[in-house]
Order: structure tokens, then C-alpha cells, then sequence
């Protein structure tokens, strides 16, 4: 249905190895809001059924290019982005494509857990009925709580209201709620930082395997969980010398290398807490 | 400074007696201002109390010098009226709601359309008459209660549109993400997630425009013009309760005059508890 949606340009056939093939290629010039140059140069591949993360210090454009890769930066008023994001071979600022389209192959998780005033069945099949979800529904929900690890916390009372939940629990429904119209990709916008330990801990867990069917994009403060959760990391940055008002891609590494041998002096310093 | 300074209670202070002071004259304002309402609620139940009873509601306002009565007529054309207008003002005042909120954002088309709601908010109600007498009465050459309808709508427009803009600005930002992250459409956003959010504070701004409706008089002074039977057609003149009162009220017959006094404490009960309504459904908490 929603591969359709993206026709008429050509969509990529997704019988590739996981892992090592890429699925996204970003390549964006530049990103502004308003006549204020937000981010540049950030080029990377993100190669399909991978985590990768995006780490840097406050305000150096990370959950800009994260809200890049499936146009929710398009609700910003005064946002341009120049260059090109290629998912499967399409690129998804081609004016022919449907960004609402692209929404639905490429689904989102927020900072804040932000469930619906709603049931938490009804949470779940949001996606699903809006796309005509035309299968049994109540399987649909029960796999995809399942695939959330939420399935046996809230099996009994599937119509009592998502906002009983805790917080850990409310996020767990909104990545059921993201992966039940069956996404290619979901990007993750610190899905952590609202949480305790514990519930942080459990949707790493979580991130791992869904990494076995989905390609996950991460942005993350925590270095820590960079390195656990990540195949592929990348460290933007603001350059203080220029006023640090632009944010851009300083290295993308496999995580391991990236952490263990960084290429540049402004990661390592990253990396060692001499900044924030 | 000793202690005993410090804790000298033989006089006050100056400071203490000016606090007081300023105490005692809020408080007396707040009494002064409540005094008119609380004279007229008792005016109303004390004149108006006696009259209540069945046939109140069920027979006709009646003619000079006719016995008894009710005002039965007089409350089914507010209603309708009252209806009516809703009907029109509801869809309109929530579209534009739904326009200033949702789509339009800060532009110059928005800021336009929120002045002229202000404006509007402000308009006396005779005005909203003249206009519906422009274009409905002096079209079809006859008062009848559409012509109310369309006044009283014009009253209602500007307070569902600015209240019903609160509401939906109220809802976080963070479910319209939510929603669009999952592939909903604009449309769908605002069908399925905002105003269902905002549903409680939508009514709210929807009864208190019914009941500024339903006191007025002025719109229907030459829409509706009135009657003293049931409302017999949409080509008629209507009766309704506020004419009712402004007729009966200045009439030379004791019956009328104390059907006025019946009919102003139904109204007066109608709003209070459209009101109080009002106040219970914003109450919810909207999240």
C-alpha cells in the first residue's frame, strides 16, 4: 500500500544482506530555519537492519537530521533543507514523493512518551487504521506489543487508558504504536532521556531486537548507550570558533572504531568529557 | 533590636493596619460586586417563583386581559432560534478555530481573521439585527425566525472561533507529532487526535455561545419580531423568551407582567445551568 504511494519513482527491491547493504544514504548539503544555516555537510550510509546512533553535545542539529530522514521537519515553518536523502534508491525530497507516505515507511519515536488520550489497543491501531489496515487488527496489536516486549504487562487490560501507564511502559506502547504499520525504518529521538535506569535499560534491550527486522536511527546524549546499542555512529558537532551556530557531521565509524581509534581530535575530545 | 522590640504586640504597626485596611476594601468590593447578581437572582425567585407550574410550559403566552397562560410558545421559539443558530455558528466557529490553530499559524490571513473575530465578539447585538433584517427579513419581505437564527449565529461565531482556537492550542504538541510520525495525514491529525483532545473545552466554548444566545433580545427585536402562538412555520413571526419579557414587561396587565417575571427566571435558570455546565465540562481534564 505505501510502497505505492511512493511510486512513480522507483522504490528498492529489500532483498539485501543486512548489515552491510545500505538502505538510507544521506547526503545534506545544508539545513536552515529561517535564513539561520542549522546544520551542514552530514553524509552518511545507514546500512539496512543496523542501529546507528547520532551522539554530539546540545544543539549541534542531531534530532534536525534525525526529523530529515522522514520529513517531519517539513511542519517547520521556515525549514529548507538542499541535498538529497536516498531511501532504497528514492529520494525523499523528490517533489514527487508523498511525505506522508514516507512517514509510514519510516516511523518515529519521541523524547517525551506521547501516547494518545486513548486505549492502549486503540494506541497501537492508530497507524493501522489510518493506512485501512484491511487484517485481523487485534493480532495486528497483540505481535506488535509482543515485538515491544509490553504484550504480558498490559494483555489485561488492553482497553483501560495508555496514560495509566508508566513511563518506561508509555514508551514501550509508542514503539508498538511506531512498528505495527510495519515500517522499514524507526527513528529514535533520545527515547530515553524521560526514563529511569530501569525502563532505560529495557528499551535498549528492546532497540537490540528490533535491530533483527528494522533498520533503527538513535539520537542519543548517552555516550554509553551509543556504544552498547550502535553498529554505526556518527558525531556532529558546532565548530565554537565560528560562533557555533552550525551544526555538521565530524565522523561516521563503525561504533567499536569510532570509539576505540577516533579519526579527529574534536570526537576524542567528545569522547573523553573535555566538552559537553 | 531586642527581642521584646520585635515582639512588641501592644500596637500595630503601620503596616499591619494598612494591610487590614486594603483587606477590608477588596472584600467589600467583591461584596459590593456581587450584590447586584445576588438582588437580582432573589428578585427573580421571589416574583417569579409563584408562577412556576406545569401549564407554565405548556399553553401560550396569552393576549391582554386573557386569564392565565404560560410561556411554553415563547421557550420552543428560543430554542429553535437558539438552534438554529447553533447549526449555523457551531460549523463555521470551529472551522475557523480549526484554520487559526492548525494551518493558518502566524500569517497575515490568520491575524486577519482573529481581529475580525475580536471585532465581532464586540459587535452590539443590535447591529447582528440590522444585518440579519438586511439580509434575510427585507429579502423575503416577512420576519421570520430564520432571520433570528441568523442573528443570534452572528453573536455565537466570534465566541466559538476565539474559544474554540484556546482549545485547540491547549492540546500539546507532542500528539500532533505523535500522529504525524505515524502517517497520519493534517486531516486525520486534527479528526482523530486534536479535536477528540480538545474535545471537553470545545463544548465549553460552544455552551457559553448558546447561552449568550439565548439571553439576547435585540437580534430578534425586528428578525423574529414575535408571536403569542406556537411557532406555526419558518415564514412566521417567532416568539421567544427574551421578547417576551421585553414585551410583557412594559405591559399595562398584571398577567403579562407576571409571566414576564416567570419567563425571565426560566432564562435566567437556562443560562446559569448552561453555564455551570460549561464549567463541569472544562473541568475534565483535557489530557
Amino acid at each position: 500500500m505505501s510502497t505505492a504511494v511512493l511510486a512513480p519513482p522507483p522504490v528498492l527491491p529489500l532483498h539485501t544482506r543486512a548489515g552491510t547493504d545500505p538502505l538510507i544514504n544521506v547526503d545534506i548539503r545544508r539545513i536552515f530555519y529561517g535564513s539561520h544555516l542549522a546544520v551542514r555537510d552530514v553524509s552518511m550510509t545507514i546500512p539496512k537492519r543496523s542501529v546507528v546512533a547520532l551522539i554530539g553535545p546540545s544543539g549541534c542539529g542531531k534530532s534536525t537530521v534525525l526529523r530529515c530522514l522522514n520529513r517531519m521537519n517539513d511542519l517547520i515553518p521556515g525549514f529548507r533543507m538542499e541535498g538529497s536523502v536516498r531511501f532504497g534508491g528514492v529520494d525523499l525530497y523528490d517533489p514527487r514523493v508523498d511525505p506522508v507516505a514516507v512517514r509510514r515507511k519510516i516511523g518515529m519515536v519521541f523524547q517525551q512518551p506521547n501516547p494518545f488520550a486513548t486505549t492502549i489497543s486503540r494506541n497501537v491501531a492508530f497507524g493501522l487504521r489510518r493506512t485501512h489496515y484491511n487484517g485481523r487488527l487485534a493480532e495486528k496489536i497483540e505481535t506488535s506489543l509482543r515485538s515491544a516486549a509490553l504484550w504480558d504487562e498490559v494483555k489485561d487490560k488492553l482497553h483501560t487508558g495508555a496514560l495509566s501507564l508508566s513511563g518506561g511502559q508509555q514508551q514501550r506502547l509508542c514503539i508498538a504504536r511506531a512498528i505495527a504499520p510495519d515500517p522499514e525504518v524507526i527513528l529514535m529521538d533520545e527515547p530515553c532521556s524521560a526514563l529511569d535506569p530501569i525502563a532505560t535499560a529495557k528499551i535498549e534491550e528492546l532497540i537490540r531486537e528490533l535491530k533483527e527486522r528494522y533498520t533503527i536511527v538513535v539520537v542519543t546524549h548517552n555516550l554509553q548507550q551509543a556504544r552498547r546499542i550502535s553498529d554505526w555512529t556518527g558525531f556532529l558537532y558546532t565548530e565554537p570558533a565560528k560562533g557555533g551556530q552550525t551544526g555538521y557531521l565530524v565522523e561516521y565509524a563503525p561504533t567499536n572504531e569510532l570509539f576505540e581509534k577516533p579519526k579527529h581530535d574534536d570526537t576524542r575530545d567528545y569522547l573523553m568529557g573535555r566538552f559537553g | 533590636m531586642s527581642e521584646a522590640v520585635l515582639l512588641n504586640h501592644q500596637r500595630l504597626s503601620g503596616r499591619t493596619m494598612l494591610s487590614g485596611f486594603l483587606t477590608a476594601l477588596t472584600g467589600g468590593a467583591t461584596i459590593l460586586a456581587l450584590a447586584p447578581l445576588l438582588s437580582v437572582a432573589w428578585l427573580l425567585v421571589q416574583k417569579g417563583a409563584p408562577q412556576l407550574s406545569l401549564s407554565l410550559f405548556t399553553q401560550t403566552t396569552p393576549p391582554p386581559l386573557a386569564e392565565a397562560g404560560g410561556i411554553g410558545n415563547a421557550i420552543v421559539g428560543t430554542g429553535v432560534m437558539v438552534g438554529l443558530a447553533s447549526l449555523i455558528a457551531v460549523p463555521i466557529g470551529l472551522l475557523a478555530a480549526i484554520y487559526l490553530s492548525e494551518f493558518g499559524g502566524g500569517g497575515q490571513v490568520a491575524n486577519a481573521v482573529r481581529f475580525s473575530a475580536r471585532v465581532l465578539s464586540g459587535l452590539p447585538s443590535i447591529i447582528a439585527g440590522v444585518f440579519a433584517y438586511a439580509l434575510v427579513v427585507m429579502a423575503a419581505k416577512r420576519f421570520t425566525p430564520i432571520a433570528g437564527g441568523v442573528a443570534l449565529s452572528l453573536l455565537m461565531i466570534p465566541i466559538v472561533t476565539l474559544t474554540g482556537e484556546q482549545a485547540l492550542r491547549a492540546v500539546p504538541n507532542k500528539l500532533r507529532d505523535a500522529a504525524l510520525g505515524l502517517g497520519a495525514t493534517p486531516t486525520q491529525t486534527v479528526w482523530f487526535v486534536v479535536l477528540p483532545t480538545a474535545f471537553s473545552s470545545l463544548a465549553t466554548g460552544v455552551l457559553l455561545a448558546v447561552a449568550r444566545a439565548a439571553g439576547e433580545t435585540a437580534p430578534l427585536l425586528f428578525t423574529a419580531l414575535f408571536s403569542l402562538n406556537w411557532l406555526r412555520g419558518v415564514w412566521e413571526p417567532a416568539p421567544s423568551l427574551a421578547v417576551m419579557i421585553y414585551q410583557f414587561s412594559s405591559s399595562p396587565y398584571a398577567n403579562q407582567i407576571e409571566l414576564a417575571w416567570a419567563g425571565s427566571l426560566v432564562l435566567v435558570g437556562l443560562v446559569l445551568i448552561l453555564n455551570i455546565a460549561g464549567r463541569l465540562l472544562a473541568r475534565q481534564p483535557a489530557h
